[in-house]
């Protein structure tokens, strides 16, 4: 192992010696990136983002969705493999026959919905492509309930803005947590999927079910959701930049590019 | 002969010139901070851990590698592995002194990359435009006819190899500049905005074709990658031309719009 550092390190002097001018401006960079006022400006520019793609696309209009044949032959697994809650581990056992997702908030009529009743209404089955921040992809078939039916049968308040998933994961220390406008959430490709690839969503996929928001990347795609919410402000929950990954590593809450 | 000076650049071209030379370094380094996340590419729709890459930067802890299909090279040091800060070991794909930030941070460089690349973008377009009116592409940039000749190309690389880049008089292109010019201006540069554009999943859903045109994101993912690396030639060919050819009088050009001309001594020293 010292002769390995030794070997870095004389590598690393001949790389000081040619590259301190970019050291210089590095350390500018590191210093801007301190700054509060470069950063905010920054992030206006990204937000620019969501506002361009917001008002020139058409709202409505389809991710890509793929043939049976495209489908990933092993699906990457990332994030929590499992929920953690007490409460989560106990469904697991049993099943999920006794699991309920809750939809409340701001809303008429807060339900209760067991796994059962979700699976029996309609359904739309569609096989996407999940973009992680990182930059990889896989491609599966998502089988689940269209997002928007939920929300008009708990009669959602005109004044709601946001839908916020609470979920049953720890992701080291804090709850994972996302959150769309209704824009994503009452897109038809917007489901929460309770099958995958043909059979039931395992556990190590987000069972039992899980949020597809197929325009934006995979830190929206909430596994292990218990409870649906529906809010006009994202600032009361946790951190509040509106979920678990915007928190914790300041990632863009608007996750379209 | 002070009074030599001739106007060369325009200002829509001096001003575009130096906001890209800021605009692309914050991208390539910032780039290759979000590359950092995810140092391996794919051809096709999908690529993850689960599947082959052509091309991945990893390390066995001790050693840094690069591996390009079945070919493996060792690239202790830079690639892979490298020391930050305090002489630490970094397991990163691409040292600290070459990204934006210069530690892992993946929201932070995103957020540069695509703040930059609105400016960059924006710069291309306008600056396509501002050509296109002001006359700099059919005048400077237009290959003609008689420059296509095999003879022609010949006998210009034979000046670049003699160091004579001025042959046919200071104030235009000769050909290995026009094809290397409209080379990065309108493929290069273009195709580095569509391949980003092919990544964003909005984009996917709104423009489609574009993931037709690039054969699935992951095939845009590598191609960003690979023009990524033709852009750092070009600018490193550039800048070694620019010393080869008179820096003093290139930078001022570039700077103030104008160019000392005449008498033409070239660097082998003969006047023409």
């Amino acid at each position: 192992m010292k002769s390995d550092r030794d070997a870095i390190g004389r590598r690393a002097l001949l790389r000081g010696a040619t590259l301190g001018g970019s050291a210089l401006i590095l350390s500018g960079c590191d210093a801007l990136n301190e700054s509060d006022t470069f950063r905010s400006a920054l992030r206006t520019a990204e937000s620019l983002n969501k506002v361009v793609h917001r008002s020139l696309m058409d709202r409505a209009a389809l991710a890509p969705e793929f043939i049976a044949s495209d489908i990933s032959p092993v699906f990457k697994t990332n994030g929590s493999l499992t929920g953690t809650s007490a409460e989560y581990l106990a469904h697991v056992d049993n099943k999920f026959a006794d699991w309920k997702l809750r939809v409340d908030g701001m809303v008429a009529n807060p339900m209760d919905v067991s796994l059962n009743t979700l699976r029996a209404m309609p359904a739309r089955t569609q096989i996407t492509r999940h973009d992680c921040v990182e930059g990889w992809s896989a491609i599966a078939q998502w089988q689940g309930t269209p997002l928007r039916l939920l929300l008009q049968q708990a009669g959602l308040s005109a004044r709601a803005k946001y839908i916020v998933f609470h979920c049953a994961d720890n992701y080291g220390a804090a709850p994972y947590y996302e959150s769309i406008d209704l824009i994503d959430a009452f897109h038809p490709q917007t489901i929460l999927a309770w099958g995958m690839n043909g059979e039931m969503l395992p556990v190590k996929y987000g069972a039992p079910v899980r949020l597809r928001v197929e325009r934006q990347l995979g830190y929206k795609q909430a596994k292990y959701v218990m409870r649906i919410e529906a809010t006009d402000d994202l600032t009361k929950f946790h951190v509040g930049k509106g979920g678990y990954w915007e928190d914790v590593g300041d990632y863009e809450w608007y996750a379209g590019i | 002969m002070a009074d030599n000076l001739v106007q060369r650049h325009k200002a829509t071209t001096r001003i575009w010139h130096w906001l890209n030379a800021v605009a692309l370094t914050v991208l390539l380094m910032s780039g290759l901070m979000i590359f950092n996340a995810h140092p391996r590419l794919y051809w096709g729709e999908y690529g993850s851990r689960e599947d082959r890459a052509w091309l991945e930067i990893d390390d066995t802890r001790t050693t840094g590698f690069v591996k390009v299909g079945s070919a493996t090279l060792e690239t202790t040091g830079v690639l892979g592995l490298s020391l930050g800060a305090n002489d630490k070991v970094r397991r990163v794909a691409f040292p600290g002194w070459a990204t934006i930030p210069t530690g892992y941070n993946l929201g932070a460089a995103r957020r540069w990359h695509f703040a930059f690349a609105w400016l960059f973008a924006l710069g291309l377009t306008g600056f396509m435009a501002a050509s296109l009116l002001n006359g700099h592409i059919r005048r400077h940039l237009h290959i003609r006819k008689a420059e296509w000749g095999l003879g022609h190309i010949w006998g210009d690389i034979k000046n670049h190899a003699r160091l004579r880049f001025d042959a046919h008089g200071a104030g235009t292109y000769n050909i290995l500049q026009k094809f290397s010019y409209v080379g990065v201006i309108f493929i290069l540069l273009p195709l580095m905005i569509f391949t980003g554009l092919a990544m964003s999943p909005a984009m996917n859903a709104a423009l489609p074709w574009l993931l037709d045109i690039f054969a699935g994101r992951q095939s845009a993912r590598s191609i960003h990658f690979i023009c990524a690396a033709l852009l750092c030639s070009f600018v490193l060919l550039h800048l070694v031309m620019v010393l080869l050819s008179g820096p003093i009088n290139g930078i001022r050009s570039m700077i103030t719009g104008k160019v000392r001309q005449a008498p033409q001594v070239n660097a082998t020293g003969v006047e023409s």
